[in-house]
């Protein structure tokens, strides 16, 4: 008897599982996020989470959506696992997403070939594969405002300028510490080529994940080889170990800079005060000092509708990215409105706003954001932006701005697209068919 | 009533030695394959079959292959992951020399590379037992985690450091890359699936599966009547690698579509574990149970608050399903510890009663 009851209740639960897909109704613009709010990168998760959705319904408090079109925002936890991303992405699919955002690199792997055959542009917002920047073979891929190769080029410049002049990395010592992953290793070729060329010498040191939380034998190889620079490409639980680590063997923190994924404030605090003067690189804004910013705290964090539960933390680092993240969505939705009707657009309409999004400084400061970025202007062929980088650090508190704009060096363009080329002729991607413009 | 077999008679050692002696089984296991075969391709749609059966049947026949290895031979391993890892990284291989020969085949043939590797890991399994075995399989694990990371040749040098699956097809009809849909892929991998298993049933109910037993079961008197420990567990080893690294090919080439090393960490392997200590030890259902057990339930508990409208934020979802999963787990081993195909024969039991129990 028991037994039939629990059959039963399978049973209909399966079949209530069965009739879910598809009863949702579009009466607006659907937006799903994949999120990792749990897992071992949640660190780094939830504040870009809550940027993302809180700046989404924001506007939908505030303006009703975008051109008198609501927003449906739905979170999907991926926890960072590729086959978790999945089952978010089949679940998503049928509610006519108009663009994903995957947020790991794994599932940005996977969703690139799926993207032009589901007509389903993917934006992996300054992550994912690189070569996406070619719009020719990826038309239905996004990755701007930057690429890793355009960040990894401006942060030697930087350390170029500091040493007084790209002349002056002859014979200097840079370390290169990095998750061992396709992410972590992404950026060496276009290190070893620089190397070559420079004169500086490279040492690498791949932190496996296991690792991540024991990094102090990869450090000693630090103390060792005496680098005088070190560049990190690190995530999650990753970043505050090695930041701490550093600054155990007294590293010169002043000449640690890492990538924009390693910029958290919780990266930083662990280490305290003596974390203070490491450097990691940006591309927006952060702080509330911005009345869209200032708009979220009233409409969403004030009144208890944002998963935010500490308002201080609003402005956060990767709070801000996920809120960049949702306004170039949201911009992107716009420049499709304005050609398309303010109506619902479909993805392949979002496809269009996406490639012809043009984010000016006027119109920043129009959204509420003053001077947050570098206006972006993306193109048919360039879905990248080959956006500059500047420099944050670390005073012990929170981040400080210490540079301005660093453009990338001009040589990475090509080396995209040699490596869209490539992948282009491995996966016999078939010749771009949408015409531009 | 349900399940009698009385009036079944044997009368040839033709049916005596059928794959499933009692006719109600034979029914069923029809009515389950031509339900998996025709219907359910028809009625499905892309979320079942992707997010749903396909990566079922892939881990059913990873579960299937360490059942193999630790249910019926009593090899304890945690390298199930490494050879999946070995399945795939060879079948990417093999695609990328040999782009016109069938993918099918191809993905059929990993498995003979992922099972000569498991041959050579299955070296210590003479020499040493249970945790230690357990030990230097976990070395396989991490051995391939770290070559297919490294070694660039692997991945043929793919800046992303990940292998992607390029469009095969085989009659006409991709069944690999973006362009196939997921009704070909879920084909492939059932067609796959149903056979491996049922080659499964056939090796373990004869000498070689018997052979494996006897040493799971003690292995000095196995070796006393002239059962050698050598060939029996070699042989399991490399069986139950080729099926895992079967599997494997068919997660990348089917269902994830372009992984890093990653996807293949120890806890695919911990994961496919716990699929037949759930499922049952030494069975080949409870490789199926076992499957179902760990993909479905989360899917379903991450689904359930959507379902039934209950506004709760994915996290705590995420965080429910951790908690409710590890309960069930261990409440499933507390009340049934030989797992759910023990529950599966007790039902059969009681049906077979029905309606008069003892």
């Amino acid at each position: 008897m028991k037994n039939k009851i629990f059959l039963t209740l399978i049973a209909s639960v399966i079949s209530c599982l069965w009739l879910s897909q598809g009863v949702m109704a579009a009466k607006g613009i659907y937006i799903p996020l994949f999120t990792y709010r749990t897992g071992p990168f949640a660190g780094s998760g939830i504040p870009n989470a809550n940027g993302m959705s809180d700046y989404l319904n924001m506007l939908n408090e505030r303006d009703g959506g975008i051109g008198g079109v609501p927003l449906i925002v739905e979170e999907c936890e991926t926890g960072y696992n590729t086959k978790k991303g999945v089952e978010c992405y089949e679940k998503v699919k049928p509610n006519n997403p108009v663009v994903i955002n995957p947020y790991s690199t794994g599932i940005t792997l996977q969703l690139i070939p799926k993207s032009p055959v589901d007509k389903i542009p993917v934006h992996s917002m300054a992550y994912g594969l690189s070569a996406a920047a070619d719009g020719s073979v990826f038309p239905w891929v996004f990755n701007y405002p930057s690429t890793y190769w355009n960040q990894a080029s401006a942060i030697i410049k930087y350390i170029g300028y500091q040493e007084g002049g790209m002349s002056n990395l002859k014979g200097k010592k840079i370390g290169f510490i990095f998750l061992e992953s396709g992410y972590g290793r992404e950026p060496i070729p276009l290190f070893e080529e620089l190397s070559a060329e420079l004169g500086y010498e490279l040492f690498t040191i791949p932190v496996a994940f296991k690792e991540s939380q024991n990094q102090s034998s990869h450090w000693l190889k630090v103390r060792k080889e005496k680098p005088d620079w070190m560049i990190m490409w690190g995530w999650g639980v990753m970043n505050p170990t090695a930041i701490k680590e550093a600054t155990r063997i007294k590293f010169n923190m002043e000449k640690f800079v890492g990538v924009w994924w390693s910029g958290g404030e919780d990266d930083a605090r662990p280490a305290g005060k003596a974390a203070k003067g490491y450097k990691s690189s940006n591309f927006h804004g952060i702080g509330t000092n911005y009345p869209a910013i200032q708009d979220i705290l009233k409409y969403i964090v004030d009144k208890g509708k944002s998963q935010v539960k500490d308002r201080s933390r609003v402005g956060e680092n990767f709070y801000m990215r996920g809120v960049f993240n949702s306004v170039l969505v949201a911009e992107a939705i716009r420049t499709a409105q304005g050609k398309y009707g303010n109506r619902v657009i479909t993805s392949a309409e979002m496809r269009w706003g996406m490639e012809n999004l043009n984010l000016t400084s006027a119109r920043l400061a129009e959204i509420g954001l003053p001077g947050f970025a570098n206006p972006i202007k993306v193109t048919c062929d360039d879905h990248a932006n080959n956006g500059p980088i500047y420099i944050q650090q670390w005073n012990g508190t929170s981040w400080e701005r210490v540079s301005g704009w660093i453009n990338s060096m001009d040589r990475v363009r090509p080396m995209l697209e040699k490596a869209a080329a490539d992948y282009k002729a491995k996966n016999s991607v078939p010749d771009r068919t949408i015409p531009c413009s | 009533m349900f399940y009698r077999e009385a009036g079944q008679f044997k009368s040839s050692y033709v049916a005596d030695q059928e794959l499933f002696p009692v006719k109600q089984d034979r029914l069923g296991i029809f009515l389950i394959i031509g339900f998996s075969f025709i219907v359910i391709p028809l009625i499905a749609n892309d979320y079942w079959l992707q997010a749903i059966l396909i990566p079922f049947l892939i881990f059913s026949l990873a579960a299937l292959g360490l059942n193999l290895l630790t249910g019926y031979a009593g090899q304890l391993s945690l390298g199930t992951g490494g050879f999946m890892a070995v399945g795939a990284y060879s079948c990417y291989k093999l695609v990328t020399v040999f782009p016109e020969t069938n993918v099918i085949l191809l993905i059929l043939l990993s498995g003979f590379i992922s099972a000569g590797v498991g041959l050579i890991f299955g070296i210590p399994s003479l020499r040493i037992k249970g945790f230690y075995l357990a030990v230097a399989t976990l070395a396989a694990q991490f051995f391939f985690e770290w070559l297919f990371g490294r070694v660039k040749w692997f991945y043929n040098y793919n800046d992303s450091g990940a292998i992607e699956v390029q469009v095969r097809k085989v009659f006409d009809i991709a069944v690999t890359g973006p362009v196939a849909t997921t009704q070909a892929r879920y084909m492939v991998v059932l067609c796959i699936v149903t056979v491996l298993a049922l080659i499964a049933v056939n090796i373990v109910r004869g000498r070689i599966g018997r052979a494996w037993m006897a040493i799971r079961d003690m292995d000095i008197a196995a070796e006393l009547i002239g059962i050698r420990p050598l060939t029996t567990k070699l042989i399991a080893f490399a069986i139950s690698s080729y099926y895992a690294g079967v599997a494997g090919a068919l997660y990348v080439f089917t269902y994830l579509g372009s992984a890093e090393v990653e996807v293949f960490d120890i806890n695919i392997s911990f994961e496919i574990l716990f699929m037949i200590i759930i499922g049952g030890l030494g069975s080949i259902s409870g490789a199926f149970f076992g499957a179902a057990f760990i993909v479905l339930i989360p899917i379903l508990i991450t689904n359930l608050p959507l379902i039934l409208g209950i506004p709760i934020n994915t996290a705590t979802v995420e965080h429910f399903n951790f908690m409710i999963l590890g309960a069930l787990i261990v409440l499933f081993l507390i009340f049934e510890p030989h797992g759910l195909a023990k529950i599966w024969s007790i039902l059969r039991e009681k049906l077979r009663v029905w309606p008069f129990p003892y």
